[in-house]
């Protein structure tokens, strides 16, 4: 088990490396200078030499890569262009408050997700099962930024039961686990977690059919067990895949959150890398992708590392 | 063997040949009386119809506008389904809305789908060094969310069709060829591919006939649950400005310019994410009925 947890940790590395090179790439798959896009259409041929001194832009493509790769895992992920401040600050403010969007959507999209599925599998091709699927498909099929326009027609314009944007009172800086706060939060995370809520199910209801037609569900019900404690083997059996799949649900959560978080102005990740777009603030949109990035990956880990604890399969291997 | 001799002997002088029914006509067949199959599939076929015909349906013109008959609602006599924020015929800009949504939703997993099918293969036929280049490569671009990846490359390549066309391209060929090396690499050690090198088929040949033949339709079913993701990702490229460009007609972008019209007219305003939705929904549906006719297990 140790072992599988080194191996886990180590194969990390590479996966990691490869992932801050194509953020470093990022800028410069980009046409012309990520210099020229901010710079003075006036300025002359030695003042952009010395912009590009000043940002390490006239060093050879690897030397650039080994000190932007030094400088990041330092805390140091450079200076916006456009507003000059630290990207590291600018990410790591965002980061909360996508945190803070996730945790709801997946508060509400996992529980949901994984309960319809359940139903669903056990009673297969029943009318639950129907409506489930039908909910299910509806939920990966629908474009959330669309998804979010409409709640905001309902419960804010028609209703006016919800505030349509932004994060509160307290602004983007300052959160606070009130109902102030709170009503904010209700349709960005809802529209949020409508697709991994659709995934979630959809994988979940495949697995349970699929182990209730296995041969010891069979041989449990012969026994004389009542349906509760055939379910208690079922969801024994279900629980490492529906883990993994949810698992990696919440890194898309996190990453995925771009296009609602500039629905309903949410001041996250995904909003900054709307600014870092419109402004061709590169170095801000590199920075932020590679925290996003990151985060993926770890979480991925994460779940890979909890995997034997609830599925004794891995362990013995 | 004695019984099959006889048997073979007790049946007498041999037939016409009768032409098996073929897998594909099997497929079709099955997908025929799958009612969900034939209901989305005759919608879908009707929204393809209709973007690639649409000059040719006498509709308005989809860029001409008019000032004084902005946001008109849907039901308005001249304009069936209302007016967008500059006076332009809804019905109009949704069927040609069609024709960019759709090409740039379907045309990165067709060309992810030939890409990463060869990719796939060849890491899975070939193995070793191969192998560990192309799929430690492609586990690099998994750590990305797929919005994310989308997103950053348009970012980067700045807007337009193409750029838009490449980066949905390079989100989409990492899974592909995920599928496809462990098919290839699952079929690799069957035996009538053993049979074929012994009985001296060349590499190329072995390849082309006994693994594609077999490797294409899980692959290609694969690739056709990914197209609803596309193409939402292609409207959101748009939605977000790293798409198309106005005042082209194209589903998010129209969803993008009209959000600030959710507070006048928000029926309007839905609209193009309505084809959206019903589009994915149909690509969706379609995909897990061929894959339940074609009988493919994940």
């Amino acid at each position: 088990m140790l072992i599988y947890f080194l191996q886990r940790l180590v194969s990390v590395i590479p996966v990691a490396l490869g992932v801050s090179l194509i953020c470093f790439m990022l800028v410069h798959i980009a046409p012309g200078d990520p210099l020229t896009a901010v710079m003075p259409v006036d300025a002359t041929a030695e003042q952009q030499a010395e912009m590009r001194a000043a940002y390490g832009f006239d060093k050879p493509l690897p030397v650039q890569f080994v000190l932007w790769l030094g400088n990041a895992l330092t805390g140091d992920l450079g200076t916006s262009i456009a507003s000059g401040r630290p990207v590291a600050d600018e990410v790591m403010r965002a980061v909360g408050n996508s945190l803070i969007l996730a945790f709801f959507a997946s508060a509400i999209g996992f529980p949901l997700g994984i309960l319809f599925g359940f139903l669903a599998g056990t009673y297969k091709n029943g009318v639950v099962d129907k409506v489930i699927t039908g909910i299910a498909i509806a939920g990966v099929s629908v474009p959330n930024y669309w998804l979010g326009m409409v709640l905001v027609v309902i419960f804010s314009v028609s209703l006016g039961w919800l505030p349509s944007m932004g994060a509160g009172p307290g602004g983007s800086t300052e959160w606070a686990w009130d109902w102030e706060h709170l009503r904010f939060i209700i349709l960005p995370a809802i529209t949020l977690a409508a697709v991994p809520m659709g995934i979630v199910t959809r994988t979940v209801r495949a697995l349970v059919a699929d182990i209730r037609s296995n041969d010891f569900v069979t041989a449990l019900y012969a026994k004389g067990l009542m349906s509760r404690h055939v379910v208690a083997h079922v969801i024994r059996n279900a629980a490492p895949t529906a883990l993994s799949v949810v698992g990696i649900q919440l890194g898309y959560l996190l990453g995925g959150s771009i296009l609602i978080e500039t629905v309903f102005n949410w001041p996250g990740t995904g909003f900054l890398l709307s600014n870092a777009i419109f402004q061709r603030d590169l170095p801000l949109l590199q920075g932020t992708i590679l925290v996003l990035a990151l985060f993926f990956v770890v979480t991925n880990l994460l779940v890979d590392l909890a995997q034997p604890l609830i599925d004794p399969r891995i362990r013995r291997t | 063997m004695a019984s099959i001799g006889t048997s073979i002997a007790a049946s007498g002088p041999p037939k016409a040949v009768v032409r098996s029914k073929g897998y594909w006509s099997g497929v079709g067949a099955r997908l025929r009386r799958d009612p969900v199959a034939l209901v989305f599939g005759t919608f879908l076929f009707a929204i393809i119809g209709a973007a690639i015909f649409a000059p040719y349906l006498g509709l308005q013109d989809p860029y001409a506008g008019s000032m004084v008959s902005r946001l008109k609602p849907v039901g308005t006599p001249g304009h069936l389904l209302g007016t967008d924020e500059l006076g332009r015929d809804m019905l109009a800009r949704l069927i040609y809305g069609g024709r960019l949504t759709l090409l740039l939703g379907l045309l990165p997993v067709l060309f992810a789908f030939m890409i990463g099918t060869v990719l796939g293969v060849l890491a899975g036929f070939v193995g070793g060094l191969v192998n560990a280049v192309i799929m430690r490569t492609v586990d690099v671009f998994f750590a990305f969310p797929s919005v994310l990846l989308a997103i950053a490359i348009s970012a980067a390549l700045g807007a337009g069709i193409i750029n838009s066309i490449v980066s949905l391209t390079l989100v989409f060929i990492p899974p592909i060829t995920r599928v496809a090396e462990s098919v290839t690499a699952s079929v690799r050690n069957l035996e009538y591919v053993d049979a074929a090198r012994i009985s001296g088929a060349s590499a190329f040949t072995v390849v082309r006939v006994h693994v594609l033949g077999n490797v294409v339709s899980p692959i290609f079913v694969y690739a056709t649950s990914l197209t609803s993701v596309s193409m939402i990702l292609a409207a959101g490229l748009s939605f977000l400005g790293l798409g198309v460009k106005p005042p082209e007609a194209e589903w998010g972008l129209m969803l993008n310019t009209l959000r600030s019209a959710i507070y006048i007219n928000p029926l309007i305003a839905a609209l193009p994410g309505v084809m959206i939705f019903i589009t994915s929904l149909c690509l969706n549906l379609l995909s897990d009925s061929l894959r339940t006719a074609m009988n493919i297990k994940d």
